[in-house]
């Protein structure tokens, strides 16, 4: 059974058709990257995936490890192992970072059972280390007054901790210095496992660097037009989006 | 007024009856007699008698502040209200007549056993005299005075006398004018130069129908380089047969002194709650008050600091949460009356479906004073559609040299802000009530613990309750 299995998919907003026939599959324990320029629908994607209600599901099915998450409400697909790391993570003042993250676990609890609070925060202070995150922080604000580096930083913090079985990444490279790039890439990495399959939507290649994805898709008017391997991400550095858009027009 | 008369009154919420046993009684409605007659209970010196009187009179002669408030107030009708309770008359229903709302209340708030039974109006009296003893016994070594209004009048006129009705004249408003004819219960507190009180103060030692009543009267003073917390109210709600609650607060807080006060406000959705409560802050003195509203059906109600002295401090932090069909008109008055005082208000507001918020706040600053400070800062949630806010700030600064700061926000909890604490896996109702408790998690964390838990559960049931 696949991870993610997406199928002619179709989501209008507003009436307006955004993804067309979409249709990707990631088999479990790989890494596959969605490339492509702006307003091809990559973000619509992952708010789709994840559940946003401004979205229209016109047809398409999505399955989670097997299971129809289409019409489901946002916290159960969170429950059944979707991790969204958000491009434009939201400021939540007055909840700290410790608290918020130990609601969303206890969240997935059963009625009885209680969350094992030394054991939360051995694992907390071990992923934040590993994030180069000053332990300090699970006191302050989730993202509030946090810098572009710090708030994906605390995405992934959030992902480590909450282990999804599927995890998507919205241009979590996007303002990001190589530095915090290469903390990012070693958390996302760190997470690799045979249960465990990530989606990396992004513009650039650079990211793919760190993360060096099983399969890379190019997506272009709201669907996937060309897969390959890693190097057809460095093609796309050197040749530009131009390049697909001029094969594409001479096969049609 | 006759047995059945007086039982036949305002009662609009489960079921109560009286004791059939009991003395010639007040009754209701207000005139001399019912003023004569409290006085007499209490066997109070002619002076507190006169002062009655003479509070009715001025009551009467006030007109209903419609012209600016809410024309709600128009519904209260005087002359249905019992303004005197005595033994004996106190109402009791048993426990399987109280609804379960209430009761699952009490649950989530975690309200010990033997107190539930107090709250929902089972029992009359909330027996701690074991505690209250211990804590009189370490105050009276120190020289602390902790009494109810009654006695402090009766035992220690030479100090309570000096500054009562003084930090709040009669004339005041209407609903001052009301306590004063007919105040009974609330507490007197003195401290004597110097002396820190460690301990808290709180009301809830010498509970009895009096003090939990209508017409409370307190007067704290604090001596020269004094310290005091007091507290009073439970964020459990408080089922009350009477519609009109109407107390009135003072503080004096002497050179260099500290005085703090803390009220939790939850009583039940029938209750018009009038407060009058002022402060009067000498030289280096400084008064905080902390309040936070929750229940009643209307409460009127601006904490003020008349800042007396030089270098005085006044602030105050105030919470408001207006549920369903409620209004919490809040709000904070800072006189500044001497240079380089400085005042702070922090007013944070939140209307869930048709609850109403509104902010009334006076900072006066005039043109012959130097160097004082002002910071003023309401912001104000709204939940639902339907939902209100109205803030009316009323700031007026003159002179050299004076500063005032005045912030005001209104937001909604933004729906992206609700849809990534989804995507975490917190259901709406969760994702809302973190949201409600970060935005006023900066004043919760200045109430004492066992307030702060009990109000971030409050505020979760109240969000709960909008989402669902």
């Amino acid at each position: 059974m696949e991870t993610l299995q997406i199928q002619n998919l179709n989501v209008s907003i507003d009436s307006k058709p955004i993804l067309k026939d979409f249709s990707l599959t990631i088999p479990k324990g790989e890494v596959h990257a969605l490339m492509g320029p702006n307003g091809t629908g990559k973000s619509t994607l992952a708010k789709v995936l994840s559940g946003h209600p401004d979205y229209e599901v016109t047809s398409g099915s999505v399955l989670l490890n097997g299971q129809e998450i289409l019409g489901m409400e946002p916290d159960e697909i969170s429950h059944s192992g979707l991790f969204l790391a958000f491009q434009y993570p939201l400021e939540i003042p007055g909840v700290s970072i410790a608290n918020f993250i130990r609601a969303a676990i206890e969240s997935r609890l059963d009625e009885e059972e209680t969350l094992d609070a030394p054991a939360y925060y051995r694992d907390l202070y071990t992923q934040m280390d590993m994030l180069q995150i000053d332990r300090k922080f699970t006191s302050r604000s989730l993202n509030e007054g946090f810098s572009g580096g710090e708030k994906k930083r605390a995405e992934i913090l959030q992902m480590a901790m909450l282990k999804p079985a599927c995890c998507i990444l919205d241009e979590t490279d996007s303002g990001l210095d190589i530095d915090a790039l290469k903390i990012v890439a070693a958390g996302v990495n760190h997470m690799r496992s045979p249960k465990r399959s990530s989606l990396i939507i992004t513009h650039y290649q650079r990211l793919l660097d760190y993360i060096v994805p099983d399969t890379v898709h190019v997506m272009w008017d709201g669907r996937i037009v060309k897969s390959g391997d890693k190097d057809l991400a460095l093609e796309l550095e050197d040749k530009g989006y131009d390049w697909v858009k001029e094969e594409l027009a001479a096969c049609a | 007024m006759s047995v059945s008369q007086a039982i036949d009154f305002e009662i609009d919420k489960g079921d109560f009856h009286y004791d059939t046993e009991y003395d010639y009684d007040a009754g209701t409605g207000l005139n001399e007699a019912t003023v004569d007659y409290i006085s007499e209970v209490k066997g109070e010196d002619p002076w507190i008698r006169e002062f009655r009187q003479n509070a009715l009179q001025v009551f009467n002669k006030k007109p209903m502040p419609t012209h600016w408030a809410t024309k709600d107030l128009d519904n209260i009708d005087f002359n249905k209200i019992r303004y005197y309770l005595s033994k004996g008359q106190t109402p009791s229903r048993t426990w399987e007549e109280v609804p379960d709302d209430v009761k699952n209340t009490f649950e989530r708030l975690g309200i010990p056993e033997q107190e539930r039974k107090f709250l929902a109006g089972v029992e009359a009296q909330f027996d701690s005299e074991a505690a209250y003893s211990r804590m009189k016994e370490d105050l009276e070594k120190e020289g602390v005075i902790f009494v109810g209004s009654t006695e402090g009048l009766r035992e220690h006129p030479e100090l309570f006398r000096k500054w009562f009705g003084k930090v709040i004249p009669t004339t005041d408003n209407k609903f001052s004018a009301l306590n004063s004819a007919v105040f009974s219960g609330g507490s007197f507190i003195y401290v004597p130069p110097g002396v820190k009180v460690k301990q808290p103060l709180q009301a809830y030692f010498r509970i009895n129908a009096e003090n939990f009543g209508q017409f409370e009267r307190t007067l704290i003073i604090a001596d020269e380089g004094a310290e005091v917390t007091y507290m009073e109210g439970c964020t459990a709600p408080k089922f009350e047969t009477t519609t009109l609650h109407s107390a009135v607060v003072e503080l004096v807080a002497l050179k260099g002194a500290k005085i703090q006060y803390i009220t939790v406000q939850n009583w039940s959705n029938n209750v018009f709650n009038l407060v009058t409560k002022r402060a009067r802050a000498e030289e280096e003195a400084e008064v905080k008050w902390i309040d936070c509203n929750i229940g009643s059906r209307l409460t009127m109600k601006y904490p003020g600091v008349i800042l007396k002295g030089r270098k005085a401090r006044g602030e105050v932090l105030s919470i408001a949460l207006a549920s369903e069909g409620q209004h919490q008109d809040t709000g904070a008055k800072m006189i500044h009356a001497a240079d380089e005082t400085s005042s702070n208000i922090i007013a944070k507001s939140i209307s869930v479906g048709t609850g109403r918020s509104s902010y009334r706040g006076i900072v006066h600053i005039p043109k012959n004073l130097k160097n004082c400070k002002n910071n003023t800062e309401c912001d104000a949630l709204l939940i639902n559609n339907n939902s209100r806010t109205d803030t009316y700030p009323a700031i007026s600064v003159r002179g050299d040299g004076n500063s005032v700061q005045h912030e005001a926000s209104v937001s909604k909890v933004s729906a992206e802000q609700i849809f990534y604490m989804r995507q975490r896996g917190l259901s709406e109702a969760q994702a809302m009530s973190l949201s409600v408790n970060g935005f006023v998690n900066d004043l919760v964390r200045q109430f004492p613990m066992e307030y702060s838990v009990e109000l971030k559960r409050l505020i979760e049931m109240e969000m709960e309750g909008s989402v669902g």
